[in-house]
Order: structure tokens, then C-alpha cells, then sequence
């Protein structure tokens, strides 16, 4: 079902474009190099943040990090724990992580549930905040990161009481 | 703020791995980076590219318009600031479209898009706008409607029902989301 939401957008834009005699292929030119253009921008910002993110979770800081919060936030299961942290920093790392929860606890056990209901009501807000935010090189982000974080948090304790509630 | 957060994610990770002994392990991630970074630049680039000339597209034939028309009622009340019919709450209503059907790949472009045109209207270019924040709020908690990643991932390990967390991630977005909004509508007025 959701293969077929791109095609078909993709479809209305064309359809679209020529009902209103649009030069739609000269269109996407013009649009496809503004898109060269603010890749060009956002190159350096990426290379920043890949980095740092990087050595971040090279270091193996999450493991001493997870024995230290693990009293504060003893209301989450141990096992999502490392998804709590990782999923406001990295997409990849903790689709890493949601993938070897699948693979110990199985895709349909409490943890799976939870694990893909947290994976899919947050996003990695760290990261944006910082692309996006290079991106038009703004340096003072004032509460961006406090109240973006925030709203992971509520998501978080949203997914456990509404997966148990669920299943 | 973004100064401060690479300071911190650098300089705990290099230190952390000093004192336990790690170094080698950072050593060759500095070495590999520059590599990690190019292959997800490399395929950012083709959708950022793709995505632009279809918005560019969508937004000359009015399209985009039309459909920004459709839930305009409810930005224009998240974004007093803005304008209206500023054309950056076309990019928001693209960007938050795209979030919802679980194409991030594709949010990503109309987001930054939406950012640049935001700063158009900023008063203090250094500065974010009370309206960049309440967006990035609105992007990062995640109004995800139809998670594809997730439910692929689940059907790779032989879910039994792949999308059975659909329900169950719209509540925790929804109630992420408002949560997210109130408290920001809560520190824009306090600083009124």
C-alpha cells in the first residue's frame, strides 16, 4: 500500500503540472539545481555532525551512560534504554539497535512493540536541530533543544504506557 | 547551541575513550568519517536533488499552494509570526505532509527549504525565530503516520503483524507532538 504513494505523488505533480501548461521538465531542472545548491550548503554541517556523532558513540559512552541513568529512568525497560538515548543523536545507530531487539526479543514480544513504537513517534532532534539550523547558519538556537527534547521524552513515556495499555 | 552540542559530543567521546583505554577505536572512526559522512551526503544528494525539481513542480502549477490552503487554518495558528500565504508555510505543509505518510528521505528537502525561507522574515539573522523553533518542534517529535521503516524492519524479522504499531505510534506521536507545542506556546508567551 505504501509502495504506491510515491509513484502516484509523483504522477499528480506531472498531471498537474501539464493541465496547467507548465513547462514542467524545465521546471524540475530549475528546482533540481536549487536542490544541488543547498546540498552544497549542507555538506559542511553533515561532515561536522557525522563526525562528532561518531566519536560520540565510538567511545562506548552510551554503555557507562545507561548504568548511570538506569535508576533515574528505571520506569523504561532496560532494553529500550539505549534507543531512548541514541534516537534524538542517530537514525542509524538506533535503527542498529531496533534491529538487535527484533533480532533477540522477536518483533512481536512487549520490548519489540515498544522498541518500533518509539522508533516511530520520534525523530532524531539533535541532528535536525543542528542541520537545520547550519543549514541558514543560525547560531543561537535559544529553547529549540530544550523543548525538542522534551517532546522525545513525552513520546517516550507515551509509547510504554500506550503499548501496555495496547497489547 | 549546535556550537556547544559538537563540543560536547567530540571532546566526551575522545576523552571517555582516553581513559579507558580506547583510543585506538576513535583513531580509526576520525580516520573513517570523512567516509561516513560522503556516502550519507552521496545519498542525500540524489533525493534532495529529485525532490527539489518535484517541488519545483508542484510549487510553479500551484499545487503546492493548494494543498499548504487545505491545512493553512491550522499552521496560521502555530505560526502567528509568519505571514499569511508566506510561501514558507507552503514549505511546512509539504515538509509536514512528507513526515506523515513516513517519507523522511523526502521531508528533508521541503524542511530545509522551509528553514530558509523562515529566515527570510527573521529579524535577527543570527538568531532563531520563534516560528523556527515551533517548526523544528513540530519536524523532530515526529508526526509520522505510516512508519515504512519500522515496518519493514519488522517484517524482515517475521512479524507476525508488521504494522500492528501503527495505532499505537500515532497515539505516542499525537501526544508527543501537543506536548512538544504546548510547552513551546508556553515559553512564547512567557517572554512576551
Amino acid at each position: 500500500m505504501s509502495s504506491f504513494i510515491i509513484p502516484i505523488l509523483i504522477l499528480i505533480i506531472i498531471f498537474y503540472g501539464m493541465y496547467k501548461k507548465i513547462n514542467i521538465y524545465e521546471e524540475f531542472l530549475s528546482g533540481a539545481k536549487e536542490g544541488l545548491h543547498l546540498m552544497y550548503n549542507i555538506i559542511p554541517p553533515i561532515l561536522a555532525m557525522t563526525f562528532a556523532i561518531n566519536i560520540f558513540l565510538k567511545s562506548n559512552i552510551i554503555n557507562t551512560t545507561i548504568l548511570i541513568l538506569k535508576p533515574i529512568l528505571s520506569f523504561i525497560p532496560i532494553e529500550v534504554i539505549p534507543m531512548a538515548i541514541l534516537r534524538p543523536i542517530s537514525g542509524t545507530a538506533t535503527l542498529a539497535v531496533l534491529s538487535n531487539i527484533f533480532s533477540i526479543y522477536g518483533p512481536d514480544s512487549f520490548v519489540g512493540r515498544l522498541a518500533s513504537t518509539i522508533q516511530g513517534c520520534t525523530d532524531t532532534t539533535i541532528y535536525v536541530l543542528a542541520l537545520y539550523f547550519s543549514s541558514i547558519k543560525i547560531s543561537k538556537t535559544r529553547y529549540a533543544l530544550f523543548v525538542g527534547l522534551f517532546a522525545d521524552l513525552m513520546g517516550i513515556i507515551a509509547s510504554i504506557i500506550v503499548v501496555s495499555l495496547f497489547f | 547551541m549546535v556550537n556547544i552540542i559538537w563540543f560536547i559530543l567530540i571532546a566526551i567521546g575522545i576523552i571517555y575513550s582516553i581513559l579507558t583505554g580506547n583510543i585506538s577505536l576513535i583513531n580509526d572512526e576520525i580516520i573513517l568519517s570523512g567516509k561516513s559522512a560522503f556516502n550519507l551526503i552521496i545519498s542525500m544528494l540524489e533525493v534532495t536533488v529529485l525532490w527539489m525539481g518535484l517541488l519545483k513542480i508542484a510549487e510553479t502549477s500551484g499545487l503546492l499552494n493548494k494543498f499548504a490552503k487545505i491545512i493553512s487554518p491550522i499552521l496560521s495558528k502555530l505560526f502567528p509570526d509568519v505571514p499569511k500565504n508566506h510561501e514558507s508555510l507552503d514549505y511546512i505543509s509539504s515538509n509536514v505532509a512528507a513526515n506523515m505518510m513516513g517519507l523522511g528521505s523526502a521531508a528533508t528537502p521541503f524542511g530545509l527549504k522551509a528553514m530558509q525561507s523562515l529566515q527570510n522574515i527573521n529579524i535577527n539573522k543570527k538568531e532563531a525565530s520563534d516560528a523556527m523553533i515551533t517548526f523544528l518542534v513540530l519536524n523532530t517529535s515526529g508526526v509520522t503516520i505510516i512508519p515504512t521503516t519500522v515496518i519493514a524492519l519488522r517484517l524482515a524479522y517475521n512479524s507476525i503483524n508488521p504494522a500492528e504499531i501503527i495505532i499505537t505510534s500515532i497515539i505516542a506521536t499525537i501526544i508527543s507532538s501537543i506536548s512538544g507545542l504546548t510547552l513551546d506556546y508556553l515559553i512564547r508567551r512567557h517572554h512576551r
